[in-house]
């Protein structure tokens, strides 16, 4: 074995050496597609995460939702007694109210604004986001504010200032001032940076219809549980659905499916990435298609002197290898310098588990692409190669 | 253990084809000794290639014996005789004989590497054997820089540096100049007779049989003369064409 790997990696290596320019060629081919595959990812997590990034990172094992509202949060209602019912029930460490609404926050030059989610939490209770910096929620109904990371980066706002939402309540703009106490990391919700605000102030700011104006009744969409022991979800769940009238649960990872359009957005770029790993293998399996082709009379002459045919295979395997290494490679490369030129409004993430699991992709479809051309050139008879067959 | 290196005991090879069957190999028995270096000639279509193709282990044999050091080439499987013909026989072809992404002393030196005994001594001897051929200059040339006549010295070099019990070339003069052509086999003979190998040489050139100790004569795939000593050889070689008795 390790004679087959000395000759057949001395052979490849001699061949990709003494005609790089063609290999590096390939080799950049491959890097492009890596690139793009890698950005496919990138921006499937961006823009995955866009949607659910503060779901996921909730202190919390179960949503409950208004039953049969199919798991949308903007669809589901919740009044304050659900919220009683709820923490009554047995296994239930914690449970807070989750609004959601969307608002304008106007830029510090007052002209230009930035869409935001504008989520009610109770202060001190499961929804209520971990700031990095300074101070959580202190109020019920104060005027005060945690943004996330995001909403930070993107509107020059800092801990201490004063910002501006504008919102719509009937048929008037009316605008509300804030003071920012926190900043938490990144908590972005239905791809736009964050807002926290106490759920009675989140109540009386958001957006409203004519007729919702002048109700008083205080209705969140959902109810934010954490569990004593996680391990429980399925019986806190079943216990949660008898004992409290009308409503439906979900565990994080199935409310995040629900999410309007994620699990279509998340399948589409899933399909591209698919595709464009498909075009690569097509491309490398072409290329040493052809070039084994192009060899058949010196592969001939190897195996007329004894080479045996795991060695001609191997040697193959390793070519393949090393030109989608350094395609990879060179592609990885590229991908950080460009990753480094785009705004943080660009919804591309590189994360780790995504990239790796792309970059795996794409070096094993540079041995898949080219098992057509192994399997020819293992095939190919010395005899005819070299013309001596009658 | 037979005292040639090289036995053949009535070897035939069938084709069949939408005419018939075509005998290619019809019943050839010959032997070759260590040292004694042997041309294979005949018109295009005598069988000459196919028995070449036979000895080098590449080909199958319908039937009969090619015994090479006491081995029967026609009992072994496809890697069975892969690892004889890397070990036991050196080739030199009519073209396209080297790897063409290595140098010339990397191409000798291939040989060795491939059955494991590429040591100090044996890059020295590839060396020195290129610089015998008159190609010391040439060592780390890639084929396509060198001549054809240099690229055949380099494919001798190679089918002589394991020390093979057999050589075999196929047309090795067919694409020199007359000139290149005889320093090729000249040099080619010595080596052979001065390593004591056995070694066939497949041409239509009688011209270059002035250096072989025996020619063996075919048609219509059969072994029609054998041309023994050196009278008999030159004799063939001022002739130009083989005798019809």
């Amino acid at each position: 074995m390790k004679q087959i790997f000395s000759v057949s990696g001395y052979l490849a290596v001699k061949e990709v050496w003494r005609n790089r320019a063609r290999f590096l060629l390939v080799s950049l081919v491959i890097a492009l597609i890596t690139l793009l595959v890698l950005f496919i990812a990138a921006l499937g997590e961006g823009l995955g995460n866009g949607n659910r990034e503060y779901i996921s990172k909730l202190d919390a094992q179960l949503i409950v939702y208004q039953a049969k509202s199919d798991l949308l949060i903007s669809a589901s209602r919740l009044g304050r007694e659900r919220l009683a019912a709820v923490r009554r029930v047995d296994g239930i460490a914690d449970a807070g109210m989750l609004g959601t609404a969307s608002a304008n926050l106007i830029l510090p030059d007052g002209e230009q604004t930035l869409k935001v989610s504008m989520l009610g939490v109770e202060p001190g209770h499961t929804g209520e986001p971990r700031v990095v910096e300074g101070s959580q929620l202190t109020s019920d109904q104060g005027k005060e504010v945690i943004i996330d990371g995001n909403t930070a980066l993107r509107s020059d706002l800092a801990l201490g200032d004063t910002l501006t939402l504008r919102v719509t309540q009937g048929t008037n703009d009316e605008f509300y001032d804030l003071r920012i106490v926190g900043v938490a990391d990144g908590q972005q919700y239905s791809l736009q940076p964050s807002i926290f605000v106490p759920f009675n102030t989140w109540d009386r700011i958001r957006p409203k219809s004519e007729a919702e104006v002048n109700s008083s009744n205080l209705t969140a969409n959902v109810i934010l549980v954490r569990l004593n022991d996680p391990a429980q979800i399925e019986e806190v769940s079943s216990r949660l659905v008898s004992q409290v009238d009308k409503i439906e649960t979900a565990t994080l990872r199935d409310a995040i499916q629900a999410l309007p359009g994620y699990s279509a957005q998340q399948s589409t770029l899933n399909t591209q990435g698919g595709f464009t790993l498909f075009i690569g293998i097509l491309v490398i399996g072409g290329f040493f298609q052809i070039q084994i082709l192009q060899k058949v009379a010196q592969i001939g002459v190897l195996k007329a002197i004894g080479t045996a045919n795991p060695v001609v295979a191997a040697s193959s395997v390793i070519q393949i290898v090393i030109v989608t290494v350094i395609g990879v490679a060179i592609g990885g490369l590229l991908t950080l310098l460009f990753s480094l030129t785009f705004p943080p409004t660009v919804p591309i993430i590189f994360n780790g588990t995504t990239s790796i699991l792309a970059v795996v992709a794409m070096l094993l479809i540079g041995p898949l692409g080219g098992l057509v051309s192994i399997r020819y050139a293992v095939r190919i008879e010395p005899l005819k190669a070299l013309g001596l067959s009658s | 253990m037979s005292e040639y290196a090289l036995e053949t005991k009535s070897v035939i090879k069938t084709y069949q084809s939408e005419s018939g069957t075509i005998q290619a190999v019809d019943d050839v028995s010959f032997q070759v000794s260590a040292g004694e270096f042997v041309a294979l000639v005949g018109p295009s279509g005598s069988g000459k290639t196919t028995m070449l193709s036979i000895l080098a282990a590449l080909l199958q044999p319908s039937s009969g014996q090619i015994i090479l050091d006491g081995q029967d080439l026609a009992s072994l499987d496809d890697r069975k005789r892969a690892a004889l013909r890397r070990e036991k026989i050196g080739f030199t072809f009519q073209a396209n004989n080297l790897v063409p992404y290595l140098s010339a002393v990397e191409n000798v030196e291939l040989m060795l590497r491939l059955n494991n005994k590429l040591d100090k001594a044996g890059k020295l001897r590839a060396r020195e054997l290129l610089a015998r051929l008159g190609l010391g200059e040439r060592l780390h040339n890639l084929p396509g820089q060198m001549s054809g006549g240099q690229q055949q010295r380099v494919a001798i070099a190679r089918a002589l540096i394991h020390n093979p019990s057999l050589v075999l070339a196929d047309e090795p003069t067919a694409s020199l100049d007359t000139e290149r052509a005889y320093q090729v086999v000249e040099t080619f003979a010595g080596l052979i007779h001065e390593q004591n190998r056995a070694g066939i040489m497949v041409t239509h050139d009688l011209r270059m049989c002035e250096f072989v100790d025996r020619v063996l004569q075919m048609q219509d795939g059969k072994l029609v003369r054998v041309y023994t000593g050196k009278e008999e050889v030159m004799q063939l070689v001022r002739n130009g064409r083989p005798s019809n008795n």
